[in-house]
């Protein structure tokens, strides 16, 4: 870890050595991972990078990155042309960045590759995590691989695709009676405890930096420059706040020219509450009791809120809030649109994204990139169409009756 | 009245390492308070400058977040469980 100089509180400042620790011990602020970014600048150049694999660690100069890593494949999807959604819309240009291909298929996987890394490197021989299911899947993945045990804690009535995309991979998987927030609040207390790696706890500002390579990916692949606008769901705030990062380090890094992005969001309104204290002016987040399809996105209590609204309004963004009607109309416009079926966090970010346009917070000519979270087959309970749309004896003038635009 | 404060990791340097102490209070404020006069630094660490319970500390009464409650005013009924988590997890 080369060009890793420490931790910072983002707070008041206080520094830490490298270690699993999440908070500061004077104010409580996060810590965060501190780099050398004038030897990132001096070392890491465009040719080198586009030479390399497609893996995420190719930005490893930009990660806290041990030797040793626990990487089962995370990152290096597309990003992909959305000609028919952006007309749709009304947007010229408009890309996907879909992170469904991922191993789990979900983003979660690249924080979680870093995350777990580091906790090897630190030792650990049990990863946990408090999960609404995407990190599960990738935590118990990942630990498998590494040999690692795995107990993560995730919400008791959880949607089953995503409890059985967990279970499969052999760890402990405890439902917990309660929301999201109450998982957390019990895993924040057990990391006190328990000698376990808590990815997104005690191992948080490794793994959060994990996030930033979906901002390193978008740039590479557009050509090595920053889109005009990124739309971004919005659960703990942390997504947000690190592809924002990843876009200022790379052009810290030279890798890129200083050039604005506008840095939007989306929640959906049954647990909106960034979205609305982004419209009540406020700074800080009043936490709300979470009623919303969108499971992934279910946390009352963002622990990044305070920080995404920062971005968001340092860069001329806005935040959607997504009626719960629209989470899976969303889901249905990319996939009829542009063919990929994304879960309900990619149907908040497609139905915000309209919704931006649609206000003016998200210009025409403004080239735009969505991200797709995650895929759609984990919550088929929310999607119409478990039966054909027709059903027909095996003739062809049967096919007649039903079709009527044959 | 008795109440059972869960002290976090982070804080325990300040009650020789226990984990749980037990303080007659009425209040979350009066908490904080009794917390600062038996464990000298304590006040400093939970409260900002304003007095408010610093941004990045939840402060729960019996499993529920004392901003879903009366704030810094929650009462603590007698035999509560008052803990003190860090804000910053999850996600």
């Amino acid at each position: 870890m080369k060009y890793v100089a420490g931790l910072r509180c983002r707070e008041c400042g206080n520094e830490y050595l490298v270690s699993p620790q999440h908070v500061c011990e004077l104010c409580f602020g996060p810590l965060e991972v501190i780099y050398d970014a004038e030897a990132i600048a001096a070392d890491v150049t465009r040719a080198e990078l586009d030479r390399g694999d497609t893996s995420m660690w190719r930005f490893a100069a930009f990660l806290p990155a041990p030797d040793e890593r626990v990487d089962i494949g995370a990152g290096g999807t597309r990003l992909i042309a959305a000609p028919r959604l952006a007309a749709e819309i009304g947007l010229r240009k408009l890309w996907l960045k879909s992170d469904a291909p991922n191993p789990t298929h979900s983003f979660k996987d690249r924080v979680v590759s870093v995350a777990l890394s580091m906790a090897r490197h630190f030792g650990y021989e049990v990863a946990a995590c408090a999960s609404t299911g995407n990190l599960a899947n990738a935590v118990a993945a990942h630990a498998a691989a590494a040999g690692m045990k795995s107990i993560v804690f995730i919400p008791a009535d959880l949607e089953r695709g995503k409890i059985a995309a967990t279970t499969i991979y052999g760890g402990e998987v405890i439902g917990v009676e309660g929301s999201y927030d109450d998982v957390n609040r019990l895993c924040a207390e057990l990391a006190g405890s328990k000698p376990w790696a808590f990815v997104n706890v005690n191992m948080r500002p490794f793994y959060a930096e994990g996030s930033k390579t979906i901002a390193f990916e978008i740039a590479q692949q557009l050509g090595w420059r920053s889109p005009d606008a990124v739309v971004v769901p919005i659960a703990s705030g942390s997504l947000l706040t690190k592809v924002a990062k990843g876009f200022r380090e790379f052009e810290q890094a030279g890798l890129i020219e200083n050039k604005p992005v506008k840095i939007a969001g989306a929640q959906a309104a049954g647990c909106a509450p960034v979205a609305e204290a982004f419209v009540a002016g406020v700074e800080d987040v009043r936490p709300v009791k979470p009623a919303t399809i969108a499971r992934s996105l279910a946390i009352g209590d963002p622990a990044d809120g305070y920080y995404a609204l920062q971005e968001v309004r340092g860069s001329s963004g806005s935040i959607a809030n997504v009626p719960e009607e629209e989470v899976v109309s969303g889901i249905e416009l990319l996939a009829r649109t542009e063919g990929i079926f994304t879960e309900t966090a990619g149907g908040v970010a497609i139905s915000g994204l309209e919704r931006l346009v649609r206000s003016g917070a998200i210009l025409p000519g403004e080239e735009t990139v969505v991200l797709i979270t995650g895929i759609g087959l984990k919550t088929l309970e929310v999607t119409r169409g478990e039966s054909p749309t027709h059903i027909i004896k095996p003739q062809v003038e049967a096919l007649a009756e039903v079709l009527s635009w044959q | 009245m008795a109440v059972t404060v869960k002290v976090p990791a982070q804080l325990r340097s300040l009650t020789d390492g226990a984990a749980e102490v037990s303080i007659e209070a009425t209040t979350v404020r009066e908490v904080v308070a009794l917390l600062e006069s038996q464990h000298p630094g304590m006040g400093a660490r939970l409260l900002d400058e304003s007095g408010a319970l610093r941004r990045f500390l939840n402060v729960y009464v019996d499993d529920e977040d004392v901003r879903f409650l009366d704030g810094i005013e929650t009462s603590v009924p007698e035999g509560s469980k008052v803990s003190i988590i860090p804000a910053v997890a999850g996600g």
